[in-house]
């Protein structure tokens, strides 16, 4: 009789080659778990055949909850016996993704017991992802997850995991602390992560700064990037010390490649025009012991992006330019009190008028930006338009004050 | 406002509509909303209809479920699912 832990033809390929496979980690799954034993064989006949053998249940779940679980089922249950129920599970990650080594493995624990003992850490959800176990067992590893200190995350229509970049807590860009405003967000929108109440799935990112390390502006239907408002600090003798010491060519690879073209370099000193800068960080990645970022931080909030599912890809649009994040953010104004109505304005206003497995950046796009931001009560700003010095179709009206400044 | 309508009162109506409508029509949960909405004029509100839906979820009679979208429906078997072990 074949062996049950051991890939063979095509699958067995896959184990080739100096790469990580997910072929070998399921046969070390495999030595205990007879799922994982399934799922070798069902995996060698889906590739045998050039058929996905999976059916996508929609009922199954934990008690009160409208995600979190993913149901699985296979078509060939006769033959595969012990995958013949392979729901996904998947896990609230805490912010930033820093474990104390025992609750890893007190999750493994639990997922070797009553699960196939896979895992993936982490999905590009950001969760926790719990690959394979049955109904009857759901509700038991809900159970003791939530001993563990762990909840279940999003899926559906609903307020997906929130998830943020590592932040304060080990970057120096970091211009807001991600780890604490994801955790309030996920605390504060309970009822939005479990319970779906939106046409589709509606996820927030929190980047500390634009080097935007959890692409935020490409994944997240609200994207919070960490940026600044006053001027990048210089610290020209540094700047010499790249040029003369370090040999770095700063013509070329700072000046050259600044995108608004706003940086000089006459060979003593590097000139920063900051009124046009797009404060993009490419400058204070190069030269991070001469540049910082300036001391009026905050973020910029955008709308809209998304991967490509039912839509092709989005990114995400400007929608407040700069948004003030003092702590505590659960006391000041502009976190405290103008976010959580702008954000409930958004889903208000998507809510109702949005078609069923819309995402918020097709909505808009359906309705046009501008009737968006009237209704959710925004008014337009410069920041919002990209390429606003080229783009034709923007027409700037002089206000009372630069009309004052024309007759001086 | 007129007086607003209790909890027990919408989630009963909005679990009448899921009912009749079974097997030939899903609600979301703004779908439910709507209705109720149109059905207690100016004596529902977001919030209460959020209270009545939980209400039906936590208390077993519907569940939520996932085909493409959520919706909330009353608890079956689904088509894909193979028998528990
Ligand atoms: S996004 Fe910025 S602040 Fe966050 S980890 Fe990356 S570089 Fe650091
Ligand atoms: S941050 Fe970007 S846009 Fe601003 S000066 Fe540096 S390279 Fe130019």
């Amino acid at each position: 009789m074949a062996d049950k832990t051991k890939a063979t033809g095509m699958l067995a390929e896959l184990k080739d080659g100096p790469y990580p496979s997910f072929v070998k980690e399921i046969e070390a799954a495999a030595e205990k778990n007879e799922m994982a034993q399934d799922l070798i064989g069902l995996l060698e006949l889906s590739y045998n055949e050039k058929l996905c053998h999976w059916k996508h249940g929609g009922i199954v779940g934990v008690m009160g909850y409208g995600g979190g679980v993913i149901g699985r089922y296979v078509d060939v249950p006769e033959e595969f016996p012990n995958v013949s129920h392979f729901h996904t599970l998947r896990v609230n990650q805490p912010a930033a993704w820093f474990y104390k080594t025992e609750a890893l493995r007190k999750i493994c624990d639990i997922w070797e017991e009553r699960g196939s003992a896979i895992m993936n850490i982490h999905g590009s959800t950001g969760d926790i992802i719990l690959l394979g176990t049955t109904t009857a067992q759901l509700e038991p590893v809900f159970s003791e997850l939530t001993k563990l200190g762990f909840d279940l995350g999003g899926s559906g229509s609903v307020l997906r995991t929130p998830s943020c970049c590592v932040g304060p807590a080990r970057c120096e860009w970091a211009m807001f602390d991600t780890l604490k405003f994801a955790y309030e967000h996920t605390m504060k929108y309970q009822d939005e992560l479990h319970r779906p109440y939106f046409p589709y799935k509606f996820k927030f990112k929190f980047s500390g700064c634009p080097n935007d390390c959890v692409a935020s502006i490409a994944r997240a239907d609200m994207s919070f990037i960490g940026t600044w408002r006053d001027d990048i600090l210089v610290n020209q003798d540094k700047v010499l010390w790249y040029a003369n010491e370090k040999k770095l060519d700063i013509q070329e690879i700072v000046v050259d490649r600044c995108p608004t073209k706003c940086m000089e370099w006459d060979g003593k000193e590097l000139h920063i025009d900051n009124r046009n800068c797009s404060r993009c960080m490419h400058c204070i990645n190069v030269l991070h012991l001469a540049l910082k970022p300036g001391k009026d931080r905050g973020c910029t909030i955008l709308i809209g992006s998304k991967a490509p599912i039912l839509e092709g890809a989005q990114l995400s649009s400007v929608l407040v330019p700069f948004m003030r994040m003092e702590p505590p953010y659960a006391e000041d104004e502009a976190t405290a009190e103008d976010l959580p109505e702008l954000i409930d304005n958004i889903w208000e206003l998507w809510g109702e008028e949005g078609k069923n497995r819309e995402r918020v950046g097709e909505f808009i796009q359906r309705i046009g930006m501008g009737n968006f931001l009237d209704a959710i009560g925004l008014e337009p700003a410069a920041e919002m338009v990209s390429h606003p010095r080229t783009n034709p179709y923007v027409f700037y009206e002089l206000g009372e004050e630069d009309e004052e400044e024309e007759d001086e | 406002m007129a007086d607003m309508v209790s909890v027990d009162e919408v989630a009963e109506a909005m679990f009448k509509l899921i009912k009749d409508a079974a097997g030939q029509k899903q609600y979301k949960a703004m779908d439910l909303q709507k209705a109720m909405i149109e059905l207690f004029p100016d004596r529902v509100d977001k919030k209460l209809c959020k209270e009545s839906i939980k209400k039906l979820i936590n208390s077993g009679r519907c569940i939520y479920t996932y085909f493409g979208g959520s919706y909330i429906e009353l608890p079956h078997v689904e088509g894909a699912a193979n028998p528990d072990e």
